[in-house]
């Protein structure tokens, strides 16, 4: 079950791999058919399994004056089409004092004031494989609406291909990671309860009882195991456990 | 590719036991769990059983050890370099603390080590960030709700899931340092699913005796990855990312002391010396080895580098006789064959079910069990679904979780999953997916301790190359918890050797050169090159036209 790259029975289909031509069997991802043709990925190349951003693909089809786009690992080859990889966009990205900071919209725009360079064409969105409204977020954050910009853009996986193709050079996928962050921290509330159980473990509340699960032999540790409680897969939030020894 | 007519017709058998089965998830009437002597009867099933897939390692400090031939080869081949080509009087690059990996562990690491004063490098074979953590989705655990859960009963789902043999003092580490991790991602920006007033959503995993699962929808793994990366990335000044340049071996010192590593530029083909006064291993696992053929989950650069280089400077390693399979791999479309699928589709009341529609085992098994149990369904009692491509599968049945949760759920909390399969047609939503196990997680490693300490000097540990923590078998969303606990901890302890206790001046190779010898005198072909540094996917049609290439481990060299 290795990483097939070709399989016998599959129909070869022409592509053009940077202005080259080379037959490949149809069913491939991009990905796999330059490796069937004999590329070997160093940049360009990631997670193979399309959360990372790492293989932008830009193509066009046979007769077609439209710019389509994808990642390279997620992309099923189409014949006669052409491709070039862009492993690498360059974008500015801001850096700043997170502690700094506390999630007013302004802090937003006077990192990146280009924001306001967005004339709204939408070319980012349509060229985002992740499908995410990326003008809706940039709108967003012009309103100052952090939150709503960082529930929109969570799908982004930073390829740059939005920044790519922005008549406004935005680097959109950097103001968005901005926008998560402030989102994260600053305008949802902390959870009170971690902030409890991080001060119990450091008031040594647990200690005892790890101690002793430490200090178990193999049989007394399976028995303990075998009968703990477990909670019910459909239990609701205030599930509280019979036995509470060690809470 | 969508589904063709044959499965569309075993999709409906599927769907014929469907509303039963929901029926009796919302009674929690669950199939049982196997006790433990079933489980390990259901065991013989998995991969790791079968000997035939292993054999002794022939040389350094762990010889002897019967551990995975893809993995032998690997430490059974000598270093890429000659050390006498090297002139280690000219040094490139010089620091405090060098971080070889830029994962999640990696970049803990050097966030903990740059907060205790160091400067720091990062090197790292590809962008920064392109690692396992980017991949993983499920999420992380941590006991942090005090009225049901403590580090107490993590600790006990931690050491039952590895069967019993985890080293206890980083198993301790890693349940009692959880909670602050979070809060920390939570204070760097994280966005974890949440209530409105601020509650973190937990759900159950395989062999989880609480819900204490957290995430961020179901790319847990990305946001905190692209979270801790941009914290990384304001630190510019003192924290250096080298790209495109992973570590080939590393650097002794005189006195036997880690101090630094070579690096090649995979672009340029040059290599480079970094003097650092510790250095941090956080290279990750070795699920593009292909163990015993299996697809994998892993990313591009997961080829167990650091266990390479670590052991040949001494550490031996532990735990390396197990391998993980995740239960569920997508085995159809091909496109994306490997390709991981969450545990929490199985935690958010997906069935298993096998040709017949019939579910077969509990979904909330720990994964090795879970894993072998698909293989007997498939192999051992035939009633695996067959994919066009002639493999096996099972079924994963996704529109479960709508008719439980609400219309919209699969698409709400699993839009990475949906948008893939959208892609090739499918609407999970509506149709099963088929699976099978992939490779996944390297459980074993080099040896440390619950300080990020090695045998070597100097030389810390964290994240998957390590070994120890999850005993013979990892459950779900102790791996990004693994790598954040451990990673700070190896940043900071990296930190306070490179102040108070890093001495020696001369860098050496010595350490290869010995290791070169010892693979020469075991007799060993001299065609095996390592680290890996990348797999090797050319076809054998195209190598077969290359004349004036020949291949050297994966390296393509001149004839």
């Amino acid at each position: 079950m290795k990483e097939k790259v070709a399989a016998v029975e599959a129909k070869m289909i022409p592509i053009y791999i940077m202005g080259k031509k080379y037959d490949v069997p149809e069913s491939l991802t991009i990905m796999k058919a330059m490796e069937y043709a004999g590329y070997k990925y160093i940049r360009g190349c990631g997670c193979r399994g399309g959360v990372c951003g790492a293989c932008s693909t830009v193509y066009r089809r046979p007769n077609d004056y439209k710019i389509y786009t994808g990642l390279a690992c997620q992309t099923v080859v189409e014949p006669e089409m052409y491709l070039t990889q862009l492993p690498f966009y360059p974008a500015l990205r801001a850096t700043y004092d997170f502690a700094e900071l506390t999630g007013e919209p302004e802090q937003i725009f006077e990192l990146y004031p280009e924001l306001f360079r967005c004339v709204a064409c939408n070319a980012c969105t349509k060229v985002c494989p992740m499908d995410v409204e990326v003008m809706d977020y940039i709108a967003a954050l012009k309103r100052g609406d952090i939150k709503a910009a960082a529930q929109i853009s969570f799908d982004c996986i930073q390829c740059g291909l939005c920044a790519s193709r922005c008549m406004g050079e935005l680097p959109q996928y950097h103001i968005a990671q901005l926008a998560r962050r402030l989102n994260g921290a600053y305008l949802t509330p902390r959870a009170e309860h971690l902030k409890t159980m991080v001060a119990n473990i450091e008031a040594g509340r647990y200690t005892e009882c790890l101690g002793k699960l430490k200090a178990s032999d193999e049989e007394n540790l399976k028995k303990l195991y075998t009968a703990r409680e477990m909670e019910p897969a459909s239990a609701g939030e205030d599930w509280t456990p019979k036995e509470n020894t060690c809470l | 590719m969508p589904y063709p007519q044959e499965l569309k017709e075993l999709i409906k058998i599927v769907e014929s036991t469907r509303a039963e089965r929901v029926e009796r998830k919302k009674k929690n009437e669950e199939v049982p769990f196997l006790s433990l002597d079933e489980r390990k009867e259901m065991l013989n099933n998995h991969p790791d059983f079968k000997e035939e897939g292993r054999r002794p390692l022939k040389v350094g400090p762990s010889k002897n050890y019967r551990i995975a031939h893809e993995m032998c080869n690997l430490l059974e081949a000598r270093s890429r370099v000659n050390p006498d080509d090297i002139d280690l009087s000219k040094i490139d690059y010089e620091t405090d603390v060098l971080v070889i990996g830029g994962g999640g562990a990696g970049t803990a690491a050097a966030l903990l080590a740059q907060e205790q004063g160091a400067k720091v490098i990062i090197a790292t074979k590809l962008r920064h960030g392109d690692a396992n953590t980017m991949m993983a989705e499920g999420g992380i655990q941590a006991a942090t709700k005090g009225h049901k859960d403590s580090p107490y009963y993590h600790y006990l789902d931690v050491m039952g899931g590895g069967h019993f043999n985890n080293v206890p003092e980083l198993v301790e580490k890693l349940v009692t340092e959880a909670p602050d991790v979070i809060k920390w991602l939570e204070s760097l920006g994280c966005n974890f699913s949440k209530f409105p007033d601020g509650t973190l959503h937990t759900i159950h995993g395989g062999g989880t005796s609480r819900k204490r699962m957290h995430y961020a929808a179901d790319i847990t793994g990305a946001e905190m990855m692209r979270t801790i990366r941009d914290e990384a990335r304001n630190r510019i000044a003192d924290i250096k990312v080298i790209e495109f340049s992973p570590a080939v071996e590393l650097l002794l010192n005189e006195k036997g002391h880690c101090a630094g590593a070579v690096l090649y530029n995979m672009e340029t083909e040059e290599y480079f010396i970094i003097k650092a006064k510790s250095v941090v291993m956080a290279t990750g696992g070795s699920g593009r080895l292909h163990i015993q053929g299996f697809m994998t989950t892993n990313h591009y650069g997961a080829t167990a580098d650091g266990i390479v280089m670590g052991y040949r400077a001494g550490v031996p390693v532990c735990f390396l006789h197990t391998v993980q399979y995740h239960p569920t791999g997508i085995v159809f479309p091909e496109q994306a064959e490997g390709i991981l699928i969450t545990e929490k589709f199985r935690g958010s009341g997906a069935n298993l079910v096998n040709i017949d529609g019939q579910q077969f085992v509990n979904e909330r098994e720990p994964r090795d069990v879970e894993a072998a149990s698909i293989i007997k369904e498939c192999i051992g009692r035939g009633k695996g679904i067959p994919t066009p491509t002639g493999k096996m599968g099972i079924w994963l049945d996704s529109p479960m979780i709508d008719m439980l949760s609400g219309e919209g759920t699969v698409e709400r909390e699993f839009p990475g999953k949906f948008i893939l399969y959208k892609r090739f047609g499918i609407d999970i939503s509506k149709d099963p997916m088929l699976i099978y196990p992939t490779l996944h997680y390297q459980n074993g490693g080099l040896e440390f301790k619950n300080t990020g300490e090695t045998k070597v000097p100097g030389l810390y540990v964290a994240g998957e190359v390590g070994g120890g923590i999850h005993g013979e078998n990892r459950l779900m969303g102790n791996s990004l918890l693994d790598i954040m606990v451990f990673g700070r901890i190896a940043g900071k302890s990296a930190t306070i050797y490179a102040r108070e206790k890093a001495n020696g001046s001369k860098l050496s190779l010595e350490h290869v050169v010995r290791y070169n010898k010892e693979v020469a005198e075991a007799g060993i072909e001299p065609e095996k090159v390592a680290p890996m540094l990348l797999p090797d996917y050319t076809s054998s049609s195209t190598k077969a036209r290359q004349y004036t290439t020949r291949y050297l481990g994966t390296m393509r060299t001149f004839k």
